[in-house]
């Protein structure tokens, strides 16, 4: 289908289009949902008094200081995780090629826990674990590097990092007192529990960013798709195309686990979800994003509510669906 | 000498240490038709590749249209010349048309994704490499020949007044390969340069109107096929006796292979 508006021309496969179209509404449901239910229920009617200001004040310091900047951070992380997993699954052309198994979410949990363990604040950790994204990123990329990187090099190099990390952050765990490792084991769960809006805004405004770098990347990376050499017949300049790529999924990565902790999973499915639901080939930037942030606010919601009064943090919940969407993954693969 | 707008120049081509030629120059004369052929492993994708600017020379310099290939705009170039090449990955799930049409993004821009001509472009090469009945198949579903087809599809949409295509008939049944050949030749004819690397002699001699013989690296001959090839030559570059004779459809050159003497026939 194309939309023409002017000069400009658009193609857009119709079911692309219905698949987004419902992602909206879904997320829009989910926050709805997360604003006005909990202890203290608060009509959908009465949100919108509450978040301009003009409700109870009980329901206005429910409302936006605690479930708005907690659903948005949701919305956000995920659709950073979600778009950070499109990008890595497109350039190591691998479902499994997703930011938590090459790697880049465990050195992001290395930089937290180390935060951790030195005695630092809340931001200091976010601070400490887009770092550490960034270092085992630039690492990982350093190693696969020959003359350019291909995708299986990065995911096997990745795979290998990632190990490795994981035995270092036991091996931090085991070494911390036991305060320390209380915290950071809460922190490595991952957690949207108690985000104020200090969490939201720099995701946020990283997304305003890295959201139209991924736009722009969308098209010339489908491209990629199909090997170095059929890309740069096409006129893509491979390198840089997947430079840039690489630049922007570690960042979302990074700064979606700075955020919310290193929440497992989402960045795996979405991207593989969105993909099955629109039956687009290739990399499907937007979709994947709405289906992270509805997956993710989605669990969250679902953390709070199942064994209310109890609360789970979000990451038990994904990884328990996600190991389950994993194993469905593989089985579906041996046929 | 005809006019010549893709060249290389004293190339060296390597793999990181893997030196594959060194000091190639090679002229695609304007409008032909040019096959190179030569044993596996002699060079004939990097060259092609070099061309396409793939593989960027470690000395000498590829000229396309006086400029230097690897300093003009990669998607300027892309509307310029095309490539096919040796092996190239079907992303998942994906059908006939939409891989077709992925041939129109040097055509495209961020704005102006799908035009007019991008629809009458990806409609006639899939007409001109009989897959438009495969429009909504999945390639991934294919059989290897109609895979092929729809690779050079690809090529065709985008359209470009240059194509080089990497052994193009492999893969496919002896029709199919005349069937892509003759597709060539007809490209060809109006007025497009196209350069092919083939395995097959006699093809190469019944299409090429310009034949580049490579060996190790190097171009052991080139020129029309009539005139250049000889059972000599055959026999350095590829190591075959053979006898010559004239092809009774095309008049070109005919390579037929010396029948080496069974045992039992000669102990007799
Ligand atoms: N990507 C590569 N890395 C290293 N060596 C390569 C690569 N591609 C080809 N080669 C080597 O370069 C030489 C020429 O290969 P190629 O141009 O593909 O030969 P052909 O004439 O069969 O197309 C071969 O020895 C091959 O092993
Ligand atoms: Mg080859």
């Amino acid at each position: 289908m194309n939309v023409r508006v002017g000069p400009c021309s658009i193609r857009l496969a119709p079911r692309a289009l219905i698949v987004g179209v419902c992602l909206i509404l879904v997320a829009f449901a989910v926050t709805v949902a997360a604003l006005s239910t909990g202890e203290l229920a608060v009509p959908a009617a009465d949100i919108v008094r509450a978040l301009f200001g003009e409700g109870t004040p009980v329901a206005e310091l429910i409302v936006s200081k605690l479930r708005a900047p907690r659903v948005v951070t949701g919305l956000m992380v995920g659709a950073a995780f979600g778009l950070s997993g499109a990008i890595f699954q497109s350039l190591t052309r691998n479902p499994l090629g997703s930011p938590d198994f090459i790697g880049f979410t465990a050195g992001a949990s290395t930089g937290g826990i180390l935060v951790v363990i030195a005695g630092g604040s809340a931001m200091a950790i976010a601070g400490g674990a887009l770092a550490g994204c960034v270092l085992t990123a630039a690492l990982v990329y350093g190693l696969a590097f020959r003359g350019g990187v291909q995708g299986y090099r990065l995911v096997l190099v990745g795979i290998g990092a990632n190990a490795l990390l994981l035995a270092v952050n036991s091996y931090l765990l085991t070494r911390a007192n036991i305060n320390d490792a209380a915290t950071a084991g809460a922190w490595l769960t991952g957690s949207l529990g108690g985000r104020g809006w200090e969490h939201a805004i720099p995701v946020g405004l990283a997304l305003a960013v890295l959201v139209p770098v991924c736009a722009a990347l969308s098209r010339p990376m489908r491209m990629l798709e199909m090997g170095d050499d059929a890309a740069k017949a096409m006129g893509i300049r491979v390198e840089p195309v997947r430079a840039v790529a690489i630049a922007a999924g570690v960042l979302l990565s990074g700064v979606a686990t700075a955020a919310a902790g290193p929440v497992i999973f989402v960045a795996l499915a979405a991207p593989q979800l969105a993909r099955r639901l629109t039956r687009s080939p290739g990399v499907t930037m937007g979709a994947s994003a709405l289906m992270g942030a509805v997956l993710l606010t989605g669990a969250d919601l679902a953390a709070q509510r199942l064994l209310a009064p109890t609360q789970l943090p979000v990451g038990v919940l994904t990884a328990a669906i996600g190991g389950t969407y994993l194993a469905l993954l593989l089985r579906k693969d041996r046929h | 000498m005809p006019d010549v707008r893709l060249s290389g120049t004293g190339l060296t081509l390597a793999y990181d240490q893997r030196v594959v030629a060194t000091d190639l120059s090679v002229a695609i004369p304007d409008e032909s038709f040019t096959v190179i052929i030569g044993p596996n492993a002699c060079g004939k994708s990097t060259l092609l590749r070099a061309l396409a600017r793939m593989l960027k020379p470690k000395a000498g310099a590829v000229h396309l249209d006086g400029g230097v290939i690897t300093s003009l705009p990669s998607k300027e170039v892309a509307r310029r010349l095309g490539l096919l090449p040796q092996t190239s990955i079907v992303p998942d799930g994906i059908t006939v048309a939409d891989l077709v049409a992925r041939g129109r993004y040097p055509h495209q821009k961020l704005m102006r994704q799908w035009s007019k001509a991008d629809e009458v472009a990806v409609t006639e090469a899939m007409r001109a490499t009989d897959v438009a009945e495969l429009a909504d198949r999945i390639v991934d579903e294919l059989s290897g020949g109609q895979r092929q087809r729809v690779w050079l599809a690809m090529a065709l949409a985008q359209e470009t007044p240059i194509l080089l295509l990497d052994e193009p008939t492999t893969f496919l049944d002896i029709s199919h390969q005349i069937e892509v050949l003759d597709l060539c030749a007809d490209l060809h004819e109006e007025g497009r340069t196209m350069v092919a690397v083939l395995h097959d002699l006699n093809q190469a001699c019944r299409y090429a109107t310009h034949l580049i013989v490579m060996r190790a690296g190097r171009i052991v001959a080139q020129g029309d096929p009539g005139e250049i090839v000889t059972p000599e030559l055959v026999h350095e570059v590829f190591d075959l006796r053979c006898e010559i004779i004239v092809d009774p459809q095309s008049g070109t050159p005919l390579i037929v292979p010396e029948a080496r003497r069974r045992v039992s026939a000669t102990a007799g």
